[in-house]
């Protein structure tokens, strides 16, 4: 098994990759105004509900007994989905997915796929693969649509083309579709004129192409039914017009009972878009002669899930409903959007999922990509505590760098063992005061130092105050001595 | 009240002021302050960097300090967070019965100093007097760890002569974070740039806070820049009277 989240064991560092986001002015004004305007919305409308820290506590109890009981729940749910006539299929990882689903489309003799936003088939390169085999898929979420179409990358899981305005829009558009074709003879940069050329350039695919693949964004164990919400209402075409239907579905994403999705529903599209409620919710069931996909497959995938479920203070990460509320609170992702983490989950989950599903090989500057303010934790509406989780994993990196001899020696490690030493004593502390007040004395320049060697990252734009004369614990042994204070009985 | 002084390792060293202001502040409301010289650092910088190990001296020490005081504040919410946050999972790792009820004993008894003074000692009215424009930075830590609200405000807004001014956006991180600052020092100075925009938006003479490592990190900004605008902990606010200024 080898596990695989998209292209993240051959990103760059976040520290090599920030400069590029922090450097585009376009992309940071983009980003910024986009997650501003989400998070206004989201504040104003998750304040209209009195009982939302119920619904956390509630949230987050159905997923913890969830992860208990996953086994239990998977395999009742994949008796229901066979039950109502659908096909399940077991995925240990990304490869044995995208074959799986390539496989079932060459059975059916399909050389396109339309697509519902799926953030599992990025996760396991669903397209690559496809077209490896001349298979076209389709992007039908207008903003997964706009990054197909100008070859860019995603920089956000709720809204992919959050970095991309609508002038940029415009551009990919005319230079990508064939408007003539679709009956425009001027595509203007307005939104309701760019959203028409997405309409026509799909609805055509959407009528034509005989296999959907999707993902879920709940499994509902007791029922065997799948759940989407989208605003569009491109996914619900993908999922009830085509004549196969395959949904590439993470194990963490089953719920146990249809009457769970009250809870979820009351705070997903709150938290993901500021909206009461997503515009279109699909719910299907297997397969109905009458109505809708003739076949219906589920791949469930695995893709170092259960891993993430052996550690018990990391498994909170697989309660992620995706809203990415999470991406617009935080200050780090707010200055320099997605594409900084090199990771199919971006932003402070993708800092504690990536790590975890992909081992702790890959993507080790993540968990180091966040100040720990908090805003994550106070965001996530499934009270994942993502500075925790964010910590235990710093401690399991510099616990692996430790195992050997050049972790060991690094400056950091070195840096560190000598502080704890001398927190352990007062006369060290005392020591380490003097020499740090005369280390300094050569950088000092009227109470500040503007440059000190080896303090570049610090000192290339921030002056460093100088340390006074005297500490505090100098200053109370003289006040002691002048018989001023309190002191310990 | 016989009251426990927690400083912190970074104000022992860098920011004495604040040290002596508190001592200020309480004694001038009739209580008696105790420094435990024994005392050194809460073993955030470890934890938090994932020195776990490391920091697991530091929370012997701290208790060992600390055990029998009957309320310990420290002008640092980021150093109550690391205690109150942190020390109940970390003594439990560290798997010492004795320790692990030393701390859960211990927690509750530990203040930051705003939270102290009103939660604990359930006083707004210091006495002070600060003829300053001042605008109010909720550091991260007192903000969403300690969830102070409105206490810091509150104390402000009794003191004489003093304006304040609201910050813009301030519920924003100043992007300090410990040794984030350095790791991801370029993230960290495009979060510092909007912290410094928005404060110098507010005209204010002075920006206040309760913990001096965001501000320490503000203020390596604002001089850079020769803005003007100086740095204050909220102590030293606080400690000011008329008849006595502290500046």
């Amino acid at each position: 098994m080898s596990v695989r989240v998209g292209q993240a064991s051959e990103a760059r560092s976040f520290q090599e990759a920030a400069p590029d986001s922090l450097e585009n002015s376009q992309l940071r004004h983009n980003i910024r105004h986009a997650t501003h305007v989400i998070r206004d919305k989201r504040g104003k409308i998750v304040g209209e509900m009195p009982d939302w820290q119920q619904l956390r506590d509630a949230g987050s109890a159905i997923k913890a007994h969830v992860m208990r009981n996953l086994d239990f729940y998977l395999e009742q749910f994949e008796a229901n989905v066979t039950k109502a006539g659908g096909h399940v299929h077991w995925a240990a990882d990304a490869d044995e997915a995208r074959t799986i689903i390539r496989e079932l489309i060459e059975q059916h003799g399909s050389k396109e796929v339309i697509k519902v936003k799926t953030m599992t088939s990025e996760e396991i390169e669903l397209n690559p693969e496809l077209m490896a085999h001349g298979i076209a898929p389709y992007e039908t979420d207008l903003a997964e649509l706009i990054i197909q179409l100008g070859e860019g990358q995603s920089s956000h899981f709720v809204v992919p083309a959050l970095h991309i305005n609508h002038l940029q829009i415009q551009k990919i558009f005319k230079d990508k579709m064939p408007l003539q074709e679709m009956g425009i003879s001027e595509l203007g940069e307005k939104p309701p004129e760019l959203a028409e050329a997405a309409r026509r350039y799909l609805r055509e695919k959407f009528l034509r192409v005989k296999v959907g693949v999707s993902g879920a964004n709940f499994a509902i164990a007791e029922t065997g039914s799948l759940v989407i919400v989208e605003s569009e209402g491109n996914g619900r075409m993908c999922l009830t017009l085509p004549e196969v239907l395959i949904s590439v579905v993470g194990i963490e994403k089953v719920v146990p009972a249809f009457q769970d999705l009250e809870v979820f529903f009351s705070m997903l599209a709150r938290s993901a878009t500021g909206e009461r409620m997503s515009p279109y919710t699909s719910v299907w069931t297997g397969v109905n002669a009458k109505d809708g996909p003739k076949e219906f497959h589920v791949v469930l995938l695995d893709n170092g899930r259960t891993r993430v479920l052996e550690d018990d203070e990391g498994r909170q990460a697989l309660h992620c409903i995706r809203c990415a509320a999470c991406l617009n609170a935080c200050p780090v992702y707010g200055r320099t959007g997605g594409h900084a983490y090199g990771a199919v989950y971006a932003g402070p989950i993708g800092a504690i999922l990536m790590p975890q599903l992909q081992g702790m090989e890959h993507s080790q500057s993540l968990p180091y990509a966040s100040s720990l303010c908090g805003a994550c934790y106070d965001a996530c509406p499934m009270q994942i505590n993502i500075p925790e989780v964010l910590i235990h994993l710093r401690s399991q990196i510099v616990q692996e760098k430790q195992s050997h001899i050049g972790g060991k020696l690094s400056g950091e490690n070195l840096a560190m063992q000598t502080m704890r030493k001398v927190f352990q004593s007062e006369t060290m502390l005392r020591i380490a005061h003097k020499l740090a007040r005369i280390g300094q004395g050569p950088f000092v320049d009227r109470n500040v130092i503007p440059h000190v060697p080896g303090m570049k990252a610090w000192t290339q734009t921030r002056d460093l105050r100088a340390i006074p004369r005297q500490s505090f614990r100098d200053w109370w042994k003289e006040r002691e001595k002048a018989g001023k204070s309190g002191g310990r009985p | 009240m016989l009251v426990s002084l927690f400083i912190g390792c970074y104000n022992d060293l860098m920011f004495p002021r604040t040290g002596q202001a508190v001592v200020r502040v309480l004694e001038r409301l009739g209580h008696t302050v105790e420094f435990r010289s024994a005392q050194t650092c809460c073993g955030q910088m470890h934890y938090n960097t994932g020195y776990t190990r490391e920091a697991q001296p530091l929370l012997q020490r701290f208790v060992e300090v600390f055990r029998d005081a009957e309320a310990v504040f420290a002008p640092s919410s980021s150093c109550v967070a690391m205690v109150r946050d942190h020390y109940p999972k970390l003594a439990r790792e560290m798997g010492e019965a004795k320790l692990v009820a030393e701390v859960d004993a211990l927690v509750p008894r530990v203040f930051e100093f705003t939270e102290f003074l009103a939660r604990k000692l359930g006083v707004e009215d210091v006495g002070a007097h600060y003829p300053h424009v001042v605008t109010y930075h909720p550091a991260c830590h007192s903000l969403r760890g300690l969830q102070l609200g409105d206490i810091p405000y509150r104390l402000l807004n009794k003191v004489q002569s003093i304006r304040l001014v609201d910050l813009p956006e301030r519920e924003e991180c100043c992007g300090f974070g410990g040794t984030f600052s350095i790791k991801n020092s370029d993230t960290s100075n495009a979060m510092l740039a909007d912290k410094v925009r928005t404060i110098l938006d507010t005209r204010a003479e002075v920006c206040v806070a309760t913990d001096n490592s965001c501000l320490m990190h503000i203020f390596g900004a604002l001089h850079r820049e020769r803005t003007g605008v100086r740095t204050a902990h909220i102590a030293e606010v606080l400690a000011s009277t008329e008849k006595e200024p502290f500046e």
